[in-house]
């Protein structure tokens, strides 16, 4: 079946709503294209807040949001990005609110506020509240809202399709390939402009706080056309995961006041980060809990984690703002955080690299201000270099509805002045090329064993802590697991509803990801923010000060090819010269 | 500090008792389009931790028993609503229903789809008439008048009115375990009414009239036979019935 839309969207959460919502203010017609439910996005699982400098709660300025994140990406960070980011984010939240958003009030009745890692006033010199929130269930409420609009402007979704090509040919976008699990029917989605709004990859690492479904489709649909991916070394773990399970424990438990303990019951942040302690930087603290873990200083049966301390916050504070993840630590640990103490251990969270595209969203295809025209990507899924080698909390949700925004305006502003480009020969003939080669095989390897052994080896190899040996073995053991890939058994063969052709599918892209991310980890040889190397220590910014994108050798399979860009080491108003990263 | 050092060091014994070893037998209701006229149980014997999941149960049927098993699943943590099926009889998550809460060693778990909608394959149902009835109660925030440069101010209390009903998933779960809605599939159900009471009681909001007479129709909120169903299924803690009730009540008022 063939569709014809202006604007087409890839992804339903918040970037991705938010896209669409904005591509249909431009007049223009717009389609929304999701793998789940658009409510069922994994927007929705995030807490603790959105970012912006109200200032209703205490003295806040965009320059020092626009500092933070700069710092706090270690200086990897392309500052226009950032200047721009905590200009619009301001307009952002208000928007938000505008919309219906239930957030959290101030005894006053505006939006509440509270601390969140990294966030400070004054450039560095305390922590400031800056994090707007909705108990914690922010991101909940940020996916209803954007999806209650949309339903509003009766955006047109296409729920249940999962995309499986991208149609460029001469560096332009014409539309995409789609798989609707209800039928197994293939469908071609012809567009004048394609917005990838799909999210991130965490289920490459054994422990994450990702849904089952964020397996880097659109990302590695991108990579496999020997196009880039930008910073893909750059990984982050959230400090606080619950222990074992990676379930998302709120940065926003150390914004109300949580303590993190070690099996001493020592506030063991006092040594890392002096001046914010527990509510420094993800990274830092992530390496933290994972030294006084090597140091034998951890708790539980395996010492293989740290505890959150929240006994001495009132009970009101943690069943009221904190109510999720008591709730969490309830069902899932039998603990309850008004009286125990919650383990928690580092967990893959959020992906700063991904596709790379300019200020607008639009896709870039290399290094040196190439592009691809009609193609946009926004949220976790893309590279702005808005996080840099590192992202703050809170600046997740604002990148989605910052960026989101941005791409959706100028998506249908490019969709109005342009006709249709002619759609390729045989749109589908790489998708059918692909389900055949899963369906027909006659292999008899299980993807669930090859999915388990990528998981497990990048999580010890391509993890919290990096070297030189780990990650050429990795690069090994990935080409290995491709190889087997190529023999993977798809057990149902089934047309309709065949939901292991499409997990078998995920795990292919997934292993591009993890392709990606080791090459470009192991090209990189220094340490910053996410990226710390035990034989590379020190952060080297004479060499490295340069985002990294990672190419797939279409000829040699199996070998990537590194390119560079230049760092914007400038805002339109403000500069911030890279210096020594302390708190 | 109140803690012991014993206590600091130590996971408590409700986490402990959760790496328990347990044999199970796992009962799922299957159903092929492609080859079944009627639905079958399918009996599958594994080992499993007390404190896993069902939906890690679940997974490790489709993973290493049988490919072909279909449900839908996502966030894995109770927040994306995608896995709501019926487990021992009763409307749960499968991802926020431990092991241990549901057997004991050496017996069986039941699986079978949410009641009330068309099965399509094994535990997937026909989702497309449950969000139906949620976009035709104007789930949507409506104020017409021009907004000021920063937010709409609103009282903690006024914000706090909509904390309940704002904390709903869409999972169906309450729907889904009603009794009206299965001999009767045009009537609304709780979700609707639990997302139309999340705007009525918006302080901000300006549509609440519109909203009631919804309400008011003959598949709106008059349906409820008060069974409590809902509250007993939501996975959320949502206290739905008494919102319902809420509703029956400004809709009355309205009408007075």
């Amino acid at each position: 079946m063939q569709h014809r839309y202006d604007v087409l969207v890839i992804g339903a959460g918040g970037a991705g709503l938010m896209a669409a919502l904005y591509a249909a203010k431009g007049n223009v017609s717009v389609a929304c294209i999701s793998k789940l439910y658009p409510t069922r996005s994994h927007t929705g699982a995030a807490q603790g807040g959105i970012g912006a400098a109200l200032g209703n709660v205490a003295e806040d300025h965009w320059e020092w949001h626009m500092f933070d994140t700069v710092k706090g990406g270690d200086y990897l960070t392309d500052q226009d990005a950032a200047e721009v980011f905590a200009k619009d984010i301001i307009d952002a939240v208000y928007e938000l609110e505008h919309m219906g958003l239930p957030f959290s009030r101030t005894p006053e009745g505006r939006i509440a506020q509270r601390k969140f890692g990294g966030h400070t006033r004054e450039f560095g010199k305390a922590a400031v509240e800056r994090s707007c929130y909705a108990k914690d269930r922010t991101g909940h409420m940020i996916l209803q809202t954007l999806y209650q609009q949309n339903v509003k402007e009766g955006t047109k979704f296409f729920n249940e399709f999962h995309v499986t090509d991208l149609l460029i040919e001469d560096g332009r976008c014409r539309g995409v390939v789609a798989y609707e699990l209800s039928t197994g029917e293939i469908h071609t989605f012809h567009a004048k402009a394609v917005i990838l709004a799909a999210g991130g990859y965490g289920r490459i690492f054994k422990i994450t706080s990702n849904a089952l479904t964020l397996t880097g489709d659109l990302m590695s649909i991108y990579y496999r056309k020997g196009l880039p991916l930008e910073d893909m070394e750059f990984y982050q773990f959230h400090p606080t995961g619950l222990a074992k399970l990676g379930i998302l424990v709120t940065e926003g438990i150390r914004g109300e006041g949580g303590i993190l303990r070690n099996d001493s019951g020592e506030r063991f942040m006092e040594r890392y980060a002096p001046t914010i302690k527990d509510l420094a930087p993800r990274d830092i603290v992530s390496r933290s809990i994972i030294s006084e873990i090597r140091e034998g200083r951890g708790v539980g049966r395996d010492k293989d984690a740290v505890n959150i301390d929240l006994t001495h916050l009132p009970r009101e504070v943690i069943e009221g703002k904190l109510a999720e993840i008591t709730d969490l630590a309830r069902t899932y640990l039998g603990m309850d955080p008004v009286k125990d103490l919650v383990p928690v251990q580092p967990t893959a969270h959020y992906a700063m690299g991904g596709i790379p595209t300019d200020l607008n969203g639009l896709c870039l295809s290399d290094g040196n201000g190439g592009s691809i025209e009609g193609l946009y990507a926004a949220g976790e899924q893309a590279c702005v270099s808005l996080h840099g080698a590192n992202r703050l909390g809170t600046n997740s949700l604002g990148d989605l509805v910052v960026f989101g925004r941005r791409a959706g305006i100028y998506a249908a502003q490019y969709a109005r002045q342009v006709e249709f480009p002619d759609l390729p020969d045989d749109p589908q003939s790489g998708t059918k090329d692909m389900f055949d080669g899963l369906r027909n095989g006659s292999g008899k390897e299980n993807p669930a064993l090859i999915r388990k052994e990528m998981q497990e080896s990048m999580m010890n190899n391509v993890g919290i802590f990096r070297n030189g040996p780990d990650m050429e073995r990795q690069v090994e053991i990935l080409k290995e697991l491709k190889s087997r890939y190529q023999n993977v058994n798809v057990g149902d063969p089934s047309l309709r509803y065949n939901s292991e052709l499409i997990e078998v599918m995920e795990l292919g892209f997934m292993l591009d990801c993890a392709e990606a991310m080791t090459a470009s980890a192991l090209n990189r040889t220094e340490s910053r923010g996410a990226h710390d190397r035990a034989d590379y220590h020190t952060r080297d910014d004479i060499n490295w000060l340069k985002h990294t994108m990672a190419y797939k050798d279409l000829d040699r399979p199996g070998n990537v090819l590194i390119g560079y860009k230049d760092v914007a080491l400038k805002g339109f108003t403000r500069a911030f010269e890279p210096k020594a990263r302390v708190y | 500090m109140t803690q012991t050092q014993h206590e600091l060091t130590g996971i408590p014994a409700a986490a402990q008792q959760g790496l328990a070893m347990m044999h199970i037998k796992v009962k799922i209701l299957r159903f092929d389009p492609e080859k079944d006229r009627k639905a079958h149980w399918e009996t599958y014997t594994m080992d499993a931790q007390a404190g896993d999941r069902v939906l890690d149960v679940i997974n490790e049927v489709k993973w290493y028993h049988d490919q072909s098993l279909t449900f839908r699943r996502s966030c894995m943590h109770g927040i994306c609503g995608s896995d709501a099926m019926l487990i021992n009889g009763r409307n749960r998550l499968a991802c926020k229903t431990l092991v241990r809460d549901v057997v004991k060693d050496g017996g069986t778990i039941t699986v079978e789809p949410i009641r009330g909608l068309k099965v399509e394959k094994d535990l997937l149902v026909d989702m497309e008439p449950f969000f139906d009835s949620y976009k035709a109660i104007m789930p949507y925030f409506i104020n017409e008048s021009p907004a000021p440069a920063a937010e709409r101010i609103q009282s903690e209390e006024e914000a706090e009115r909509m904390a309940q009903s704002s904390n709903c998933i869409l999972c169906a779960c309450c729907t889904t375990s009603c009794p009206i809605f299965w001999v009767n599939g045009s009537y609304l159900g709780p979700a609707s009414i639990v997302q139309a009471h999340r705007f009525i009681f918006d302080s901000r909001d300006q549509a609440t009239q519109q909203r009631l007479n919804i309400m008011n129709q003959n598949t709106g909120v008059w349906r409820c036979r008060t069974a409590y169903n809902c509250t007993e299924a939501c996975p959320r803690d949502i206290p739905i019935t008494q919102l319902i009730e809420e509703v029956k009540r400004a809709v009355m008022y309205q009408q007075s």
